[in-house]
């Protein structure tokens, strides 16, 4: 007998708090297998941030840091400039990379700090209980928005991928999604690229994950991926937004 | 003993901690302590350091946990309203035991203030800033040559007991020339940092860099632990210096600079046969709270001098518990008091006898 | 050697903090116990700026100048502000060729020097600052000619040793003024 799927060993066996459906589990998992392929987890440090992925610094079996809301780029920042022979990654939610941290986010991509971002994206607060994220869609409803997002009064949602492709120093950028296995293996590759580009010393990368959150959104995991799709695909479109060895992005 | 040189308190502050082996510094531009990074961002390329202008304060601070935690020995520089953005971060680093150095070369406030020498930022250094139950160390020099021996020495301090250092001057230290040479000092003897995120290399179980803590049990155990250490600090690392105290009848409290202004003041009232001493807390945090409790055994009184409204008067007040009155005297707002201010401060605390 | 608690002031631009430190430099190999703190503000250029020079036999003890031995006014704003600090017997020197005003205390050994002109003719218009503290240095004797130069050749740094020739000669002037 062979073993044919068992835990990353770049993931801690430890029970994940996330509620049922929730795909963190999954992304969690990518990085995970990521830093195994690549054999790095004894030279990665990664930012746990704050938010529902708050946790991640018992989750990943790599050394971490907890970063306070919004700060993860600083700290992973930071971190690289102290040892920039080591792997630096953060794990961030919307609110924490596109709300409080935009700064820090906008900053570091313009730097071209030689770090990767993974960035979760499911358009919602997850761990203070469903209120109005930078990302939730137009119309959506949230505790914090309970007659549904109106622009007009609460602004727009924030596009990561296209605002950080303006800047100069992101080397690569990829929205990619977990609803679907085929999206779940670009996620992987794109995730893999992301950490390759580090290692390459390309400068900053980023994937943006569009995840579910089948709580908060009040339907069963099947209807959050397919809610996904329906919603938050039309306005964040699957994608390389930049990839400087692609001349992808480059064009402006 | 290396030849002396005229050097500014920021540029001094600057060299020492580069001396003390930090090789990293993250900073954000403010009036009075700017030259502590354009001396960072000459010097630290050419020795293999960083230099890095954050987008804020709040990222600087942030860059300092992330480099700290990783191990490094890191600084940053602000004064009073960058001070305030890194509070939050100053906490998380408290909370999560973690080495470094913060100066803020105190300016006039609240709000944008003023850029002149204030010390109106002592509560927020010793009392807190950032939120819950922690202590930063507090130094606060007073001349360039105890700047340089104390910015070298605080790393080491941070280093020793796993926590923030702050060195605590205003724009007239941070602006001021005098000489200084930086001597070859022995540091202290201190542990390795097993406890680093600095990658585990498969060697070990991987590291966590945290302050977050879901049982309040967990939580209690932990900031009670801290307290023990605090303990310790408070019998090891108390610093002050008495000042003709011997026979003086009023004692003079004051720091920093302005400890300077008191010592002019002191020489005048001497020559008119008034005795008074002073004494300066090199420490803020921990406060020398049992050399006032002596001197109450003798002096008749005491006057607090501060550029503030008031400050470290509550902590010389709660260190002499009563015995004997404690006055105060300050200017705020970037003012300077002169010596003969405080010579009447004096005078009128001898007179209300 | 007695104490020097100095004040100079002017324009910003007019070389007045480096006044200041060449006098702190020349206490400072002369065996001076020396502070030197600059005024500083939002003015870069065009505004006021001066500073404060201890040079003393003890320990300074405050480096801030309420009570000065010395003022060097270069600007009429300067002289106003600061003539009715300075101690009896103390010294003041005023370019008068920049301030048209004459100091109304009698207690005190006044020197007019018209800096900014001489170094004009010399072709060195920013160097009258320099005339300035040369003069302050014959007026206090807080140290002699030589005395000075070893001061000045601390204080410039290496790489503008082509300076030291030009400085010391409008130092002399300045030094020599009036004999």
């Amino acid at each position: 007998m062979t073993k044919v799927f068992e835990r990353p060993k770049a993931l801690c066996d430890v029970e994940l708090h996330y509620c049922p459906g929730c795909t963190h589990g999954i992304i969690h998992r990518l990085v995970a297998e990521v830093i195994d392929e690549l054999g790095i987890e004894g030279q990665t440090v990664g930012v746990a941030s704050v938010g529902c992925s708050v946790f991640s610094y018992n989750y990943f079996a790599c050394d971490m840091e907890q970063a306070a809301h919004g700060r993860a780029p600083a700290v992973a920042t930071g971190i690289k400039r102290a040892l920039p022979e080591r792997v630096v990654f953060t794990y961030q939610g919307d609110g924490d990379l596109a709300a409080i941290g935009t700064a820090e986010t906008v900053h570091a991509a313009s730097r071209g700090e030689n770090i990767t971002v993974i960035f979760v994206n499911n358009a919602i607060y997850g761990m203070t209980g469903g209120q109005m994220a930078p990302t939730t869609l137009e119309g959506q409803i949230t505790q914090t928005t309970p007659y549904g997002r109106d622009v007009k009064k609460q602004g727009h949602p924030v596009r990561v991928c296209e605002l950080l492709s303006q800047t100069g120093g992101a080397a690569y950028l990829a929205r990619t999604a977990v609803d679907t296995v085929p999206n779940i293996k670009k996620t992987k590759a794109a995730i893999k690229k992301a950490f390759e580009y580090q290692l390459a010393g390309k400068g900053f990368s980023l994937v943006e994950v569009l995840s579910t959150c089948p709580t908060n959104w009040g339907l069963s995991p099947q209807e959050a991926l397919q809610w996904l799709r329906d919603n938050m695909m039309p306005f964040y479109p699957l994608g390389v937004y930049k990839d400087i060895e692609e001349g992808k992005g480059n064009e402006k | 003993m290396a030849d002396k040189v005229l050097m500014k308190g920021n540029e001094v502050i600057a060299e020492a901690a580069m001396q003390a082996g930090c090789k990293l510094f993250f900073g954000y531009p403010i009036t009075p302590q700017t030259e502590i990074s354009a001396y960072m961002a000459k010097r630290m390329p050419k020795i293999g350091g960083t230099f890095l202008q954050a987008e804020s304060e709040v990222a600087a601070i942030n860059m300092v946990y992330g480099a700290a935690g990783a191990g490094a020995r890191v600084m940053t520089s602000s004064s009073s309203p960058g001070i305030s953005l890194k509070s939050e971060g100053i906490s998380y680093i408290a909370g999560s035991d973690l080495p470094c150095v913060i100066v803020n070369i105190v300016r006039g406030g609240p709000g944008l203030g003023g850029i002149q020498p204030a010390q109106s930022d002592y509560f927020q250094a010793v009392k807190g800033g950032g939120h819950g139950d922690y202590h930063m160390i507090v130094l606060a020099p007073s001349s360039i040559q105890e700047l340089a021996d104390i910015t070298q020495d605080a790393f080491d301090i941070a280093d020793q007991y796993r926590m923030p250092v702050m060195i605590m001057g205003d724009g007239m230290l941070g602006q001021m020339m005098e000489p200084v040479s930086f001597s070859n000092r022995k540091g202290r003897e201190l542990p390795e940092k097993t406890w680093a995120a600095c990658g585990t290399e498969g060697k070990r179980k991987h590291n966590i860099i945290n302050s977050l803590y879901i049982e309040a049990e967990d939580l209690e155990k932990l900031v009670v632990a801290r307290y023990e250490k605090y303990k310790e600090i408070e019998k090891n690392e108390v610093k002050w210096e008495s000042y003709m105290t011997d026979d003086a009848e009023i004692i003079i409290a004051a720091y920093g600079t302005i400890a300077r202004v008191a010592k002019t003041a002191i020489a005048t009232l001497r020559k008119n046969g008034v005795r008074v001493g002073l004494i300066r807390p090199i420490t803020l945090w921990p406060f020398p709270a049992q050399a006032f409790a002596d001197a109450a055994e003798k002096a008749d009184g005491f006057l607090t001098v501060e550029m503030s409204m008031g400050q470290m008067v509550e902590d010389v007040r709660l260190a002499v518990n009563g015995k004997k009155p404690v006055s105060f005297f300050g200017r705020t707002g970037g003012v300077i008091p002169t010596p003969d201010e405080i010579c009447e401060a004096v005078m009128a605390m001898k007179e209300a006898k | 050697m007695k104490n020097n608690e100095i004040i100079i002031a002017g324009f910003g631009g007019q070389g007045i903090l480096f006044s200041g430190k060449l006098l702190a430099y020349t206490g400072l190999v002369n065996g001076y116990e020396i502070s030197w703190l600059p005024s500083y503000g939002p003015e870069m250029r065009g505004g006021t700026a001066n500073c404060h020079v201890i040079l003393s036999e003890e320990p300074v003890a405050s480096p801030l100048v309420t009570k000065p031995t010395a003022l060097i006014a270069m600007n009429l704003p300067s002289l106003k502000k600061f003539e009715n600090a300075v101690v009896p017997g103390g010294v003041i020197l005023i370019d008068n060729s920049l301030i048209d005003a004459t100091v109304e205390r009698t207690d005190v050994t006044v020197i007019s020097i018209p800096a900014t002109r001489m170094a004009d003719e010399i072709g060195a218009k920013k160097l009258a600052n320099m005339i300035m503290t040369g003069a302050f240095v014959k007026a206090t004797g807080c140290t002699d000619f030589d005395g000075l130069m070893k001061g000045l050749e601390k204080c410039v740094p290496a790489g503008k040793a082509d300076l030291l020739a030009l400085n010391k000669k409008v130092l002399k002037m300045g030094y020599t003024f009036g004999e």
